[in-house]
């Protein structure tokens, strides 16, 4: 008799409460990626949302600590693995700005290449995603055939597709071989028509604009004040990117421009993503130039890839570790990481496909870092999606969580 | 006039004089030693200034030195003011048995995760936070794992032998 | 009455599984022509957690299709979904839901772990990191690779289409079957 009076009891309370508690659990399909928000919601109207993450924690901070340097370039690859070249580059830039290892103007070039293409592989998967949220499926697949392109590049350069490896400190593995420059031809030469034929798909479509238009907005200050970075903040009007701020990797050699929403709604993330990579195009031809340039002047340069400061830490040719004795010795003890590293401290940071990505390293001259941190943009300007949903509707929630582009590898780390 | 390291420096040190301690400038960015009770004060009056105007904290963090005797836990601020285009690193000193440091949250939103985060991994109280628990470990973990006397591995793990890692046979 | 194809003539058909067939018939086996029903359309149920995700919307897309072994729906509710395909590393918060999922599911269910971490933990040996999900479910293909590629992902589908195709119909009730289902606590 009291089992039936308890559960009366809990039906009353739940009737009387006016909202309903929906559980986005870790597995959702609109979610992408793992991360649970448990929201209270009243009828559409979304009244508040708690989320939890650390669901793909993976304890990246620890591992580094035991891992020799170049070991922990494919950890750094996993952070945001939709865009895993920038990744491992700024990580190579930690590492040469704690050496001060001045690095030569093609090899930054190429880095630019890379970098840039990682760029715009990781806005075409946010902004199509965008659009199956709202319900657009085409676009997704037709993208999807584009990536396919630059997954080629970077299997041409480093012999992987997502989680590249790329880069050494001081530069590249190897010179880019022939195929690879066909390939980012190809890609540069049939990439506008692709990107304006998804573009007539959304920009303008009224149901899209409609849809998104006034959907999970958040004012500049707010915005400054949860420490967002990226597309996000770009989107709300501030115009600060890394490039721009504090160039590395000789992106003050560049002209572009940095796209500004006023609103920082999820057509104002859209569009800064879409003129995003725009300017991203536009990078790679001036450094495709620079470098023609480059070689012209002296031909010596294309033989190019790495800072000579940086000889002990490039591994020597495979064809010398797989028949001389002294190059295997070599190529083992430096991946096994008998690696000088001065002691000392330094905070870099790059402009991630998400935002201001920064690599804390405090090294004590030991084979592995003494502490290494991730600033990991996703983490931070996801605390703020509570506020940006609150009194919105269960739907524009939806695609705000999509179009703040959280990765969840970013997220947890 | 543009703010420069040295510029900061002597503002800083002019309204708070010898509190500031251990002035370090490495690879360009200023970095220096606050007291624990400080560490709103600075950040406040960084934040007011108008000719400073660091009102953007980049990262939240904490490093754990095990040596130094009564300082274990240090809590680092990376501050940066966009309009000037300066950063600034901070750094808090606390002992291991009473780690205490006031919370950033009204002055930053941002600061919200990045303590739980710090708070989850190393154990780091910060006072007065809306809602200090673990973020990103279960629940239930009942150590703060990023401290140098715990392992990588997970303690309780029973199938990995040791001794074909080379780590030495019977290392728990 | 259907049209003929007329565009797609380069279409494989499945073979015809071995019986009796006579005027209008043909007898054979219920497990054979099961096992052909059930290995060609499995449907998938994607949990992806991280980069492996990403190979995997890779392969569900026009390049590596994976629509034309039957996976066309990719249903996102376990209860409709034959095969779970756990791509991803899974750490120990996450590995209760993981466990939730696959109980959800109906039977026959079939298990594919893509990738490294999902298999074994792959280069995460780490306190939050579940090392491999062959410790909460029990997993029937697995996948090796960091991420593997489509292709990879592909043979590892036709890998279970084979297991499916020959898999006795009374298998689901054999002793074996439960004893192993008691290994993992699962009802």
């Amino acid at each position: 008799m009291t089992e039936q009076q308890n559960h009366i009891q809990l039906a009353e309370e739940s009737l009387a409460k006016q909202s309903t508690t929906l559980n986005l659990g870790p597995t959702h399909p609109a979610t992408h990626g793992v991360f649970q928000n448990i929201m209270e919601i009243d009828g559409e109207k979304v009244l508040s949302t708690v989320p939890t993450i650390g669901y793909i924690h993976r304890a990246f901070e620890k591992i580094a600590e035991r891992r020799p340097y170049y070991q922990i370039t494919p950890l750094t690859d996993r952070l945001n693995y939709c865009s895993a070249p920038i990744n491992n580059m700024g990580w190579h830039m930690t590492i040469e700005k704690l050496l001060s290892i001045k690095i030569p103007k093609r090899v930054d070039y190429m880095r630019v290449i890379i970098m840039e293409l990682a760029r715009i592989a990781d806005h075409l998967i946010c902004n199509s995603v965008v659009a199956v949220d709202t319900g657009a499926l085409t676009g997704f697949t037709y993208v999807f055939q584009w990536r396919e392109l630059i997954y080629e590049i970077y299997e041409e350069v480093c012999g992987s597709r997502l989680t590249t490896n790329i880069g050494r400190v001081g530069g590249f593995e190897r010179n880019f071989t022939k195929v690879a420059w066909e390939k980012i031809d190809k890609f540069m030469e049939g990439f506008p028509k692709v990107m304006r034929e998804f573009e007539a798909l959304l920009n303008r479509n009224r149901i899209f604009m409609e849809r998104c238009i006034g959907a999970g907005p958040i004012s500049a200050e707010r915005a400054l004040n949860y420490s967002m970075t990226g597309p996000n903040l770009r989107a709300a009007g501030v115009d600060y990117d890394v490039r721009v701020a504090q160039p590395y990797c000789s992106y003050e050699d560049f002209d572009f421009k940095i796209p500004v929403g006023t609103t920082g709604d999820v057509y104002d993330r859209y569009m800064v993503r879409n003129d995003e990579i725009w300017e991203s195009y536009k990078i790679i031809q001036q450094a495709l130039e620079k470098i023609a340039k480059l070689e012209q002047e002296d031909p010596a340069q294309k033989d190019i890839f790495y800072a000579p400061e940086a000889d002990h830490f490039h591994l020597p040719a495979k064809e010398d570790v797989y028949t001389k004795m002294e190059a295997l010795i070599y190529h083992f003890k430096m991946i096994m990481g008998e690696i000088e590293v001065l002691p000392g401290e330094v905070y870099h940071a790059v402009e991630g496909a998400n935002g201001e990505l920064g690599y804390y390293l405090i090294s004590d001259g030991g084979r592995s870092p003494y502490r290494l941190h991730f600033r990991r943009p996703c983490f931070i300007y996801y605390q703020a999606y509570p506020e940006i949903v609150s009194g919105g509707l269960l739907s524009d929630a939806i695609i705000t969580l999509s179009s703040l582009n959280v990765i969840a590898g970013e997220l947890d780390a | 006039m543009a703010l420069t390291n040295e510029i900061l420096k002597e503002k800083l040190t002019e309204k708070f004089g010898e509190a500031l301690t251990n002035w370090e400038e490495p690879f360009g960015m200023l970095a220096v030693t606050a007291p624990a009770e400080m560490n709103l004060k600075v950040m406040q009056h960084l934040y007011d200034d108008d000719s400073t105007r660091f009102r953007f904290l980049t990262d939240l963090t904490a490093v754990h030195y095990p040596e130094r005797k009564g300082e274990e836990l240090c809590v680092v601020y990376h501050l940066h003011s966009l309009e000037n285009n300066v950063r600034l690193r901070m750094k808090v000193y606390v002992p291991i048995e009473k780690p205490d440091v006031f919370t950033a949250t009204q002055l930053f939103s941002g600061a919200n995760w990045m303590e739980r985060e710090t708070y989850d991994n190393f154990g780091v109280n910060f006072v007065g936070h809306p809602n200090l628990t673990r973020i990103l470990n279960v629940d239930e973990m009942d150590y703060f794992p990023m401290r140098k006397e715990y392992r990588m591995e997970d303690p309780t793990r029973i199938d990995k032998d040791d001794e074909m890692f080379g780590r030495g046979g019977t290392v728990a | 009455m259907g049209r003929p194809v007329q565009y797609n003539t380069n279409v494989k058909l499945a073979p015809i599984p071995e019986g009796y067939s006579g005027e209008g018939f043909m007898a054979t086996s219920f497990d054979k022509a099961i096992g052909l029903a059930r290995k060609n359309s499995l449907w998938p149920l994607p949990f992806a957690t991280s980069c492996c995700g990403i190979e995997f919307m890779a392969t569900m897309g026009a390049n590596y299709d994976l629509a034309r072994f039957g996976s066309e729906r990719m249903g996102f509710t376990p209860r409709q979904c034959d095969m779970l395909l756990v791509a991803g590393t899974i750490a120990k918060k996450m590995a209760p839901v993981l466990r939730q999922v696959y109980l959800q599911m109906a039977e026959p269910r079939w298990v594919i772990a893509i990738g490294a971490c999902a298999s074994s933990g792959g280069i995460f040996d780490s306190y939050p990191v579940l090392q491999g999900i062959d410790q909460v479910i029990p997993v029937d293909v697995y996948v090796s690779g960091c991420p593997p590629r489509p292709e990879a992902i592909l043979d590892g589908v036709i890998k279970l289409q084979d297991l499916v195709q020959n898999e006795s119909l009374r298998r689901r009730n054999s002793p074996v079957y439960k004893a192993l289902m008691d290994s993992y606590a699962i009802q």
